[in-house]
């Protein structure tokens, strides 16, 4: 992957990442950030994914990969077994929302969520015309979204306090640019670093 | 794309081995057949073990018998596992009956057939003498073990017992242990067996007979487990075993009736014609005793720990004999140690012989996972 289309989220989280660590990305998708970070800093990784397409995708590239659905839970991994689990955009598509966040905190020492924030002014005009927002960061029409979820940088943060998950650090992106104010309307991409409390 | 480049051995081994069981061989042969060619490093040997009545004909056609090796869509030229880049080695193990030392073969101390008297043999003395069929080779370590079912649990304990001597375990179909389940099968397996008039406790070569009936029983249990519900609902429903516009009636007789029994019937014959049933008695048993954590107080995280290889675990939706719950007790005790390991779960309908049958997305998995293992050689 060259340098100038990684993605600003892997960046992003990648600040967040010792070398040397242990890594667990849930819904890893075809592992384009799993190679990203395994060159970026020599971490020992493991992906999670369902579809045997990515998962395939994932074996091609020489990456490890667990197939198993997410909502089914964590059996598989140990507590605080990892240093860092990472959900990237793939909390709005679960069912099981608190069970998993509570999963993560378990299996790790430290948890990345990162998901698109519903939120930004964009999409609340397009509810003001009555219409369901599709944008870059929520690319899909109402009737074919993987999400089954929407949220918001406020929703998450209320959520999050009332479940025992503590938050480290947070990042909101749009376009790609962090944003330092104004964030549940401005930003596009929510990036969490948490931990159980 | 180049020849299957058969080559046929009978390598004979005459330093004792020692077996689980205390006892010992003093001298014994084994059944040998290779695939493509051994590179000069000699860095990419595959050894392929079996499960329980399959043999060292792994790949293409059997010039003498013409029958077609029980793994042929996974092996050969432009296959999964591509012998145009690997040197695949098929071992027909201990114990069993194709040509290998096993209760069929003349005991150099009775000059009489072995019989009941042939040791029991586990999954690790077979891993042990596989290793020596390695050092024939002068092959130092393996690029990769790989088998399912039974064949499975030698790849698992491959990495067990030399984990410096194997690169990467292909773990299909497979299970750490049997289940109560599964050891229950095989029990009436035998018992259908032993309890054959015609096995005379397991000496029935000096009778000129063999304990048809019993392997015909223990033929048939065994089919039904490796298929699935679904399977059989598609493949034989409740269809009657009629001529083909003949009406569909009852003919209240115990002749075969169904279409099921009619298969399970020629499943039986034919491999009671084939098999040894001393051969099905300690292959069974040895699925039974596999049990690698047994020694750590029933820890696989612990019995895992020594592994150095990186595994690839592979399981099917429908396969209740060796289920996907199993497979993933391996997968959770090689993430304890940390250690490197893929796990696909194919959403496949044929139960348990899924391992052997060519379904698109499982060949996907093992192809990109050799060739991925071929760039790591070059």
């Amino acid at each position: 992957m060259s340098q100038t289309v990684i993605r600003a989220d892997f960046s992003a989280i990648a600040k967040w990442i010792k070398p040397q660590s242990t890594l667990l990305d849930l819904g890893c998708g075809d592992g384009e950030f799993l190679e990203y970070i395994r060159a970026q800093k020599n971490v020992r990784t493991y992906g999670v994914e369902i579809s045997d397409f990515s998962v395939l995708a994932c074996v091609e590239k020489g990456l490890d990969v667990i197939q198993q659905d997410l909502e089914a839970g964590l059996a598989l991994f140990e507590n605080q077994s990892f240093d860092m689990v990472v959900l990237s955009q793939t909390l709005q598509t679960i069912h099981e929302t608190e069970s998993i966040l509570k999963e993560i905190v378990r299996v790790g020492k430290e948890c990345v969520i990162s998901f698109p924030n519903f939120a930004h002014w964009s999409h609340r005009i397009d509810i003001l015309l009555g219409r369901m927002p599709v944008s870059k960061s929520l690319p899909y029409d109402w009737y074919n979204t993987p999400n089954v979820r929407v949220l918001t940088i406020a929703d998450f943060e209320a959520l999050a306090s009332q479940i025992g998950i503590k938050i480290i650090d947070r990042v909101v992106l749009h376009e790609g640019k962090e944003l330092s104010w104004g964030v549940n309307l401005l930003g596009s991409l929510a990036i969490y670093r948490v931990q159980s409390a | 794309m180049t020849g299957l480049n058969t080559q046929s051995y009978t390598i004979q081994f005459n330093e004792p081995l020692a077996l689980k069981s205390g006892a010992q061989l003093g001298s014994y042969s084994l059944e040998v057949q290779t695939y493509g060619q051994l590179n000069s490093l000699k860095t990419n040997a595959v050894l392929v073990c079996h499960a329980l009545n399959a043999s060292h004909h792994v790949a293409g056609k059997d010039p003498t018998t013409n029958q077609t090796g029980w793994w042929d869509n996974m092996i050969g030229p432009g296959k999964p596992l591509d012998t145009d880049h690997f040197f695949v080695i098929g071992v027909n193990n201990l114990g069993s009956c194709f040509g290998s030392t096993g209760p069929m073969s003349i005991d150099p101390a009775t000059q009489k057939p072995y019989g009941s008297t042939f040791p029991l043999v586990t999954v690790e003395d077979w891993v042990d003498s596989q290793a020596r069929v390695a050092d024939h080779f002068g092959i130092q370590k393996f690029a990769a073990v790989m088998g399912g079912s039974l064949g499975g649990m030698q790849a698992l304990s491959w990495g067990i017992q030399y984990p410096q001597r194997v690169a990467h375990c292909l773990i299909i179909a497979s299970a750490a242990n049997l289940s109560a389940q599964n050891i229950a099968f095989n029990e009436i397996a035998r018992n259908a067996i032993m309890s054959d008039p015609d096995f005379y406790e397991g000496n029935y070569y000096a009778h000129e007979v063999t304990p048809r009936r019993g392997l015909r029983v223990a033929r048939m249990i065994g089919h039904i487990t490796y298929l699935s519900n679904d399977d059989m609902a598609e493949k034989f429903g409740r269809e009657l075993k009629r001529i083909k516009g003949a009406p569909q009636d009852y003919q209240f007789s115990f002749d075969t009736e169904f279409e099921v029994e009619s298969y399970l019937r020629y499943q039986g014959e034919k491999f009671a014609d084939y098999f040894d049933a001393n051969t099905y008695l300690l292959i069974t048993r040895a699925l039974d005793y596999f049990d690698p954590a047994k020694t750590m107080g029933g820890d696989l995280s612990k019995a895992l720990e020594v592994i150095q290889s990186k595994s690839l675990v592979v399981s099917f939706t429908t396969d209740w004999r060796f289920a996907p719950e199993r497979s993933r007790e391996i997968v959770k005790a090689l993430l304890d140690n940390k250690r490197s390991v893929t796990y696909a779960e194919i959403d496949a309908p044929h139960g348990h012989d899924a391992f052997l049958l060519d379904d698109a997305r499982y060949h996907a998995i093992i192809r990109a996972y050799f060739s991925r293992m071929q760039k790591e050689l070059t």
